[in-house]
């Protein structure tokens, strides 16, 4: 574990978030996402397995419940800033070096498209020490892979401590195959997340 | 600022292979290729890039199997049902006027979307007057395509798709039992020219009323998107129809002021 000194360097170069839930995530990102205002200076890029062939519309459905602006993730647009991504139903979705996203129909990986792994292994060659990797709740081992090579490039790795999770397999797992540099609560991950609205984390 | 090693490796492959075989990869999207290189790279019992390089570069029964992982053979029938729903709506009573019709399916994988479009021109009485040209970059995918046999377990998916599709009869009406597969019906596949083009290097070969091409382009760049997209252009006829896959889009491309969105949700357009 970092000193608290060392963390808070780590922190502000933080560029960009990925997120990655299963089971029970719809309602842990709400109370994630919920506060964060439209000029959040950060893009945060989430993966929330849902079962395929279904039309999501989680974008639809987090606007509802929060300012800062919700899309679906575009093949080849660019990521910015004070956005909230979703990954489409059916593909995975992966961060290129430039900053944009690609989408792909490639055979599901755990079970899962999208998958969570795919989009933290592409984030965190993207991104490097620029990069927070969040896993939630979740019932597979989708993410465990990708958490670590968030923390193989240097990025920094929050998860959901299992016992409060609805599901704490996927916390769980990500935990026994890397040292994450927090484990925490919803509320806790929250304030981490609200931090960043200082221009500097504390 | 400096390339990591991998990334410098899998640019002298992607440019060897295309030096020596002609395949032209360098205008993919970089992260599910890299991702498919290395698994490429594993399955090929090879410890580097550098060293599957070599063997691709020197055996070219090793670059054959390596194309496997380089395209991506995943393909379904009536995939997105509303598609081809508003194809049948909103395409076909235009290309009903036509005495003859020219389709092209782009990136075909193994077949099952030019079956599936054969079954739904079929059903609308424009299958006796279509030609169907089937068009991948992978010799495996279209010998498979060829053949029209799919995976027996797959059928109470595509039946279902067959069905939210706008299916006049049931999907059983095309196939046999055969082979430990569903062998489609000879009919359809006499009506489908599979041949080898590649969207990257090769022009139009013919004019078009109508191009589908759905989850091709997600793996190109913007500036090869843009390539395939002229080409579509270029292809089709006045006011011919192009069908792009759910996520996919002209807006990010040079193209878009070229085509009209008859059907957004489903990704139909018309030529402008």
């Amino acid at each position: 574990m970092d000193s608290d000194h060392q963390a808070k360097a780590r922190l502000q170069a933080i560029k960009a978030v990925v997120v990655g839930a299963s089971a029970g995530g719809i309602e842990a990102m709400m109370k994630l996402f919920c506060p964060l205002p439209p000029d959040y200076p950060l893009p945060i890029i989430c993966v929330i397995h849902l079962p395929d062939h279904h039309e999501s519309n989680l974008a639809e459905v987090f606007q509802q419940w929060t300012r800062i602006k919700v899309m679906d993730a575009e093949d080849k647009a660019t990521i910015l800033n004070g956005r909230l991504y979703f990954a489409p139903a059916g593909y995975h979705l992966l961060v290129e070096g430039d900053a944009t996203f690609s989408l792909s129909c490639e055979r599901p990986v755990n079970y899962s498209r999208p998958s969570i792994d795919l989009l933290m292994e592409s984030a965190a060659q993207a991104y490097g020490p620029g990069l927070l990797g969040i896993l939630l709740t979740g019932a597979n081992l989708d993410g465990a892979m990708g958490m670590k090579t968030i923390k193989q490039y240097g990025g920094f790795t929050v998860v959901q401590t299992p016992g409060e999770a609805k599901s704490g397999t996927m916390p769980s797992e990500a935990i026994k195959l890397q040292t994450p540099d927090l484990i925490e609560g919803l509320s806790g991950i929250r304030q981490l997340l609200l931090q960043f609205m200082d221009g500097h984390a504390r | 600022m400096q390339l990591p090693d991998a990334d410098i490796e899998i640019k002298l492959l992607i440019e060897a292979i295309y030096l020596k075989y002609n395949y032209d990869f360098r205008n993919y999207s970089k992260a599910s290729q890299k991702r498919r290189i290395e698994q490429g790279m594993s399955a090929l019992r090879c410890e580097s890039i550098s060293q599957l390089q070599d063997q691709v570069l020197h055996d070219p029964a090793v670059f054959m199997q390596l194309l496997q992982y380089l395209t991506i053979p995943v393909s379904e029938m009536f995939r997105d049902p509303s598609y081809f729903l508003s194809v049948r709506e909103q395409v076909v009573p235009v290309l009903k006027t036509y005495p003859s019709l020219k389709i092209w399916v782009a990136g075909c994988s193994t077949g099952e979307e030019a079956y599936s479009l054969a079954i739904l021109l079929q059903e609308e009485g424009l299958l006796e007057r279509s030609i169907i040209y089937a068009t991948d970059i992978n010799p495996v995918s279209l010998e498979k395509a060829k053949k029209g046999v799919f995976a027996l377990d797959k059928m109470a998916l595509y039946t279902k798709n067959y069905q939210a599709a706008g299916g006049k009869f049931t999907l059983e009406k095309y196939y046999t039992g055969a082979y430990g597969g569903a062998l489609f019906d000879k009919a359809l596949a006499e009506k489908i020219t599979f041949s080898d083009h590649s969207l990257a290097t090769d022009s139009v070969f013919s004019e078009t009323h109508f191009v589908s091409c759905r989850n091709v382009v997600i793996y190109f760049n913007k500036a090869l998107q843009s390539r395939a997209y002229n080409l579509f252009h270029e292809s089709l006829c006045r006011r011919g129809f192009l069908g792009l896959g759910h996520k996919e889009s002209l807006d990010f491309s040079s193209c878009s002021h070229q085509f009209e969105a008859i059907v957004k949700k489903d990704k139909l357009f018309r030529k402008l």
